[in-house]
């Protein structure tokens, strides 16, 4: 008789996904079209001056150069250069998700309250913890998977971008491609979400206790409750007594509020062992890497901070009564 | 078995505080399965906080049983049992038809596709119809027919007709009785418009400041009140019978009675069902002064 959980949780998630097909995912798709449309223009308006102006090109020489890179075993660098553009779209993109999954959760659970519709939602046999973890999931899996698949797609089409433009002009460089990990980029980045979940939970469970407590405008409380407090604080710091203000700044407003976007953790993690220069420039992003952030004992503590302010919104959004 | 063991809702001392206010003050009542219940009363009488404290959306002193379950502490499994329309308009208004009939199939573990498809089909709205393109009326049939696919005990409307034309109102109550009703279903409704209803109710529930101030079966009704049109030679004797109201037509008066024996009321003039509006203003009275 009863829905299987998985099953009532993949339904409760794609309700949100039907709500916020918008931000989640017009808003990657979209800020790649523009991002793909402002490098093509690049390329046209470079063409155009080069016309206008009779420069002509020495493929020659560019294949030289070409040549003497790989000659001289550069293929790393060369290799993390391009992984660097693919990466680079997805991090402009992911900046785009953090503002979307920011106000998604901050209306979470106060919109349906402020249009009544929660009448007609808790009208069906859906638990409030349900509810509650499916717009969770939605804020930590859904979204960061979107922009990840939107980002690594349009990095890749950037670079073949790229390269035409290159072969055009007699440059192969379809081989160079070869040297880029698009893969092992797409699967660290998707491998990275657990992370960036554990990592968005302060953020994300502050914002939806706002969203569930709110009576009107949570941005009110979200935003302006920790900022008035720290500027309190910081009078206080001026007066001469507690320099609690910056740790304030740091560990609160922070991880409460910045923490929807992703890759905050980079300070956490433990960069012995990284190798130095270009060629390793995305090592950063590997898993191993990555995943070093874990053994900061404050990743854990503020991730156990956001799970009782989740546990908090589930229980408002039981009881809260609002008429 | 006796009543309670039976009866689909039940209400010990249900008491509700808002701060200084008591929406509702030991409010005591049974609702027994196959019922048609309309709860009527004045604005602030309590009927929605009795309707949510039924449905588990608030908190509450007092005992209350729904279909042997705690609404408190088993809202998830109650809700299966349960269906509510509460107010017009509360489908969230960037939902497409489609959405709506293809979420609540997924999580509605007693709903019924083919039938509300069906009920779907008897009007003018289509899949890709967003709720917000809907009018009032439209948004109703969409919630209507998601609500009869139900297979569910227990139906709780809380003014579900308010802002719809006549049409849409015969239609709705209509649809309820002719493809929804039977007697394992019971219905609760609230409603300002008592002449729509009162023929479709089994029972009758007056609230009044938190209280249950009548409760009983539309038959109980008939034979408890009576309304006599008398002459002005005999208005005298009809007030010494102490009516409960008195109203003036074309030079007649018009009494209300409560519990007097039909004998004596003959005597006085034509005996005549009241209607429950008339029933309500004569109970309501000075609620407002």
């Amino acid at each position: 008789m009863k829905t299987p959980v998985l099953n009532e949780m993949y339904w409760l998630v794609k309700r949100e996904f039907w709500e916020h097909r918008g931000g989640f995912l017009w808003a990657p798709v979209i800020t790649g079209g523009i991002f793909l449309l402002l490098n093509l223009m690049g390329i046209v308006t470079g063409e155009v001056l080069r016309v206008r102006h009779g420069i002509t090109w020495e493929p020659s020489n560019n294949l030289n150069l070409f040549n003497r890179a790989l000659a001289q075993g550069d293929m790393a660098k060369i290799g993390a250069g391009l992984d660097m553009m693919t990466f680079s779209t997805t991090a402009l993109i992911s900046i785009v998700m953090g503002f979307v999954v920011f106000f998604y959760c901050l209306g979470a659970l106060y919109d349906d309250r402020n249009d009544r519709s929660i009448l007609f939602w808790k009208s069906l046999p859906v638990s409030d913890t349900a509810t509650v973890l499916s717009k969770l999931a939605a804020a930590t899996v859904l979204a960061p998977a979107i922009a990840v698949v939107c980002g690594v797609v349009t990095g890749l089409l950037m670079l073949v971008m790229y390269a035409i433009t290159l072969s055009l002009h007699g440059v192969g460089v379809w081989h160079l491609l070869t040297l880029a990990h698009p893969f092992r980029i797409t699967g660290a980045l998707i491998g990275t979400i657990p992370l960036y979940f554990l990592w968005s939970l302060p953020t994300m469970g502050w914002l939806l206790l706002c969203s569930a407590w709110s009576r009107s405008k949570p941005i009110r409380w979200a935003v302006a409750l920790p900022v008035v407090i720290g500027v309190v604080l910081g009078w206080f710091h001026l007066l001469g007594s507690a320099n609690a203000s910056d740790w304030y700044w740091e560990h609160i407003v922070g991880r409460f509020l910045l923490s929807a976007f992703p890759g905050g953790w980079l300070g956490y993690m433990n960069l012995d062992n990284l190798g130095g220069g270009m060629a390793h420039a995305m090592d950063l992003i590997y898993l191993d890497n990555a995943y070093s952030a874990l053994a900061a004992p404050s990743l854990w503590i503020d991730a156990g901070a956001g799970a009782v302010m989740i546990l908090g919104a589930i229980w408002l959004r039981r009881w809260r009564d609002d008429t | 078995m006796s009543a309670v063991a039976n009866a689909v809702v039940v209400a010990r001392g249900l008491t509700k505080r808002y701060k200084n206010t008591a929406a509702l003050g030991h409010a005591s009542f049974e609702i027994a399965p196959g019922r048609i219940v309309g709860l009527i009363g004045p604005n602030g009488a309590g009927k929605t906080t009795a309707l949510k404290a039924i449905l588990g959306l608030t908190d509450f002193q007092g005992e209350l049983s729904v279909l042997g379950l705690d609404p408190r502490k088993e809202r998830g499994k109650l809700m299966e049992q349960v269906c509510f329309i509460a107010d017009v308009a509360v489908l969230p208004r960037w939902i497409r038809v489609r959405e709506a009939v293809d979420f609540v199939a997924h999580v509605h573990p007693r709903f019924d596709r083919k039938k509300c498809e069906a009920f779907l089909a008897r009007t003018k709205l289509t899949p890709e119809q967003r709720v917000k393109q809907m009018s009032k009326g439209m948004i109703v049939q969409l919630h209507l027919a998601l609500v009869m696919a139900i297979d569910a005990r227990l139906l709780v409307l809380d003014e579900p007709t308010l802002g719809l034309d006549i049409l849409y109102r015969k239609q709705f109550y209509q649809s309820l009785l002719e493809d929804y009703f039977d007697e394992d279903k019971t219905i609760i409704v609230t409603t300002h418009q008592v002449e729509e209803v009162e023929h479709i109710l089994t029972d009758l529930m007056f609230i009044r400041d938190g209280r249950i101030v009548l409760d009983a079966d539309m038959d109980a009704v008939g034979e408890r009140f009576a309304e006599v049109m008398v002459g002005a030679d005999r208005a005298a004797a009809a007030r010494a019978l102490k009516p409960i109201d008195e109203r003036q037509v074309f030079g007649k008066s018009i009494f209300l009675f409560d519990g007097v024996a039909r004998a004596q009321l003959e005597a006085l003039g034509e005996i005549r069902r009241p209607a429950v509006s008339d029933l309500f203003v004569a109970t309501m009275k000075g609620t407002y002064a």
